[in-house]
């Protein structure tokens, strides 16, 4: 009995110095993931001299608010913002019309070459978006779409990405087939099965959809650089590069501020939108 | 039978999106592609055929076609490996039944959140030689001078890849996801038996998420190859090439030099190398990767 409790109050002391050294991995490896973000922040708010002291001064004082406004005015961010929100949002519109779409005609409908057809569109994740990028360039500068939003927005209302696709048909592989025969029985079409039961049923996967589509044209640069030209054309991302070039843009306080702003939607984004954002990274690694 | 053609139909008609995207934007300029780049192509002249020449230049007569190359493998083979491990650590640390996990997995994951140039333009800023918090930190916490990091031809393409590493959100998540499905009963069989914690890491954890790793290790790869921003806005390609990443020289002789026949045949080459490279690791992961499946379970 005795032994048995020493045993015992071993284990659960071992148990304990494991959690404490998980808690100090985990919490340094987080001041570290944090320390970037937080040195941005600080920059932000800091004057130029202080920019240059030694030691480094990791809470500004006096914090210069001032710099957000003076940097966001200095260029027009606010017609940057608002191309980079109207791109968002037509790719996002682009992608929920049609993704949740093809991805029921994969899941439900039975059609010759279906399983080729499926298998094409897997292997496409893969295949590098450079590789397409010349001719494409060459067909939309004959098709007049260069300096325009077009070739930055018309491909999503193809299928969105084949990552959406791929993502809602296994969603919809989940969802009983009684469902679509009780409908089907009360007369409704294959189409008003899909509007009516199905796309209801995977709003929270479309979430996913929104966010990431959401990201990635927050997030390109490439793609603009290569078919915007106005300034009053540009996105956030362009317009972030274009400031670093002005005379305002090589003051590191006020470049920090400009930056620290463009992250904002994103990062407002995944606090509210976590849990659908998880849930679509890990349904691609575990299913894949 | 008529009815069975008809449902065939209805099936194209709710795939046609994608079907006719996939033609438009992939597979026509794919062979579009093809064509441009046995030509030689500014963008406001003439496309002439050449045969094979551009070809024949890349490979035969084009050092920077060379560097290219080698700067994206060495930042492949640098960055994937740590990425993969510091990824796989995180998400063991966070597989563990500790109080503060949606918070700690917050911080790990919003790096991530945030790709693109502002990133960028911050990492430039931190890696700053004079002012920058990198080198700073090494004096105050080491006493180390720091080098120039990205005016440096050594340390340009180490300070890339240490950025890199803020970006383990997703390989983490992937890995966290596939931990959870790892049956307890696993690691208590092995309590039983006495095991330490690093051989039930070793020997159940490693093996059960092992088709995990494989598939981190090709999409990281991929991506990877794709490298473009950070190079464009902090080095430009530069100090004398040490960073000039594949896509970048793509783009330059592309969009910068206008040699659009030559940049198609860059692209094309891209594409059979990324191929190559996934179809060798798939090869390869049959010797270590473990399918719980088809070997009829435990």
């Amino acid at each position: 009995m005795k032994r048995e409790l020493t045993w015992w109050s071993k284990k659960r002391s071992k148990e304990l110095t494991w959690k404490i050294f998980v808690y100090i991995l985990l919490g340094g490896g987080s001041i570290i993931f944090l320390i970037p973000l937080f040195w941005m922040f600080s920059t932000a708010l800091k004057e130029e001299t202080q920019v240059f002291a030694y030691p480094p001064q990791w809470i500004p004082s006096p914090a210069v608010w001032e710099n957000f406004p003076r940097a966001l005015t200095s260029v027009p961010f606010i017609i940057f913002y608002k191309n980079s929100f109207v791109i968002s949002a037509s790719c996002i519109l682009g992608a929920i019309l049609t993704a949740p779409l093809v991805a029921y005609g994969f899941a439900r409908l039975r059609f010759p070459g279906r399983g080729l057809l499926f298998l094409i569109l897997l292997s496409s994740m893969m295949l590098p978006y450079h590789v397409t990028l010349i001719p494409l360039f060459i067909i939309y500068r004959y098709l007049g779409w260069i300096d325009t939003f077009k070739p930055l927005i018309i491909p999503f209302f193809f299928g969105g990405a084949p990552f959406f696709i791929f993502l809602l048909r296994q969603y919809y592989m989940t969802i009983p087939l009684e469902l679509d025969d009780a409908a089907r029985i009360d007369g409704c079409s294959e189409f008003g099965i899909y509007s009516r039961i199905m796309l209801p049923l995977s709003k929270p996967v479309l979430m996913v959809v929104v966010i990431f589509t959401f990201m990635w044209n927050w997030n390109d640069f490439l793609g603009p650089l290569i078919y915007l030209r106005g300034i009053e054309k540009m996105t956030v991302a362009l317009g972030l590069n274009f400031f670093q070039s002005t005379r305002y843009g090589t003051k590191m306080t006020l470049l920090m501020a400009a930056s620290f702003t463009a992250i904002i939607p994103c990062m407002l984004l995944f606090f509210f939108g976590q849990k659908y954002f998880l849930r679509g990274i890990t349904l691609t690694g575990s299913k894949g | 039978m008529k009815q069975s053609r008809k449902k065939a139909l209805l099936g194209y008609m709710f795939i046609c999106p994608w079907l006719l995207g996939f033609l438009f934007f992939w597979l026509g300029p794919l062979g579009f592609s093809s064509y441009i780049s046995f030509t030689r192509w500014t963008v406001y002249g003439q496309a002439t055929f050449t045969g094979f020449s551009n070809y024949i230049k890349i490979f035969t007569d084009d050092p920077l076609f060379l560097q290219a190359l080698k700067v994206t493998s060495l930042y492949v083979s640098g960055s994937i490996p740590l990425i993969l491990m510091v990824s796989l650590l995180v998400a063991v640390l966070l597989n563990e039944k500790i109080k503060g996990l949606s918070f700690f997995r917050t911080v790990y994951y919003l790096p991530t959140v945030m790709t693109g140039i502002s990133v960028a333009l911050l990492w430039m800023w931190i890696f700053n030689p004079e002012f920058g918090i990198m080198n700073s930190l090494l004096e105050i916490c080491f006493n180390l001078k720091g080098p120039k990091w990205l005016a440096s031809t050594t340390w340009a393409l180490p300070a890339l890849i240490i950025m890199s590493l803020w970006g383990i959100g997703s390989p983490m998540l992937i890995f966290l996801a596939g931990l959870q499905g790892i049956p307890d009963r696993l690691y208590e069989a092995a309590e039983i038996d006495g095991a330490t914690r690093w051989s039930k890491f070793r020997n159940i954890t490693v093996p059960m998420i092992s088709p995990i790793i494989l598939f981190n290790l090709i999409m990281g790869i991929i991506s990877a190859f794709q490298v473009f921003t950070q190079a464009y806005i902090m080095t430009a390609g530069g100090p004398h090439y040490a960073t000039l990443f594949y896509v970048l020289y793509l783009y330059k002789n592309g969009f910068q030099w206008f040699k659009m026949g030559y940049a198609a045949a860059l692209a094309l080459i891209l594409f059979v190398v990324i191929l190559v490279a996934a179809l060798i690791i798939l090869r390869s992961s049959r010797g270590w990767v473990y399918y719980e499946s088809k070997l009829g379970g435990v």
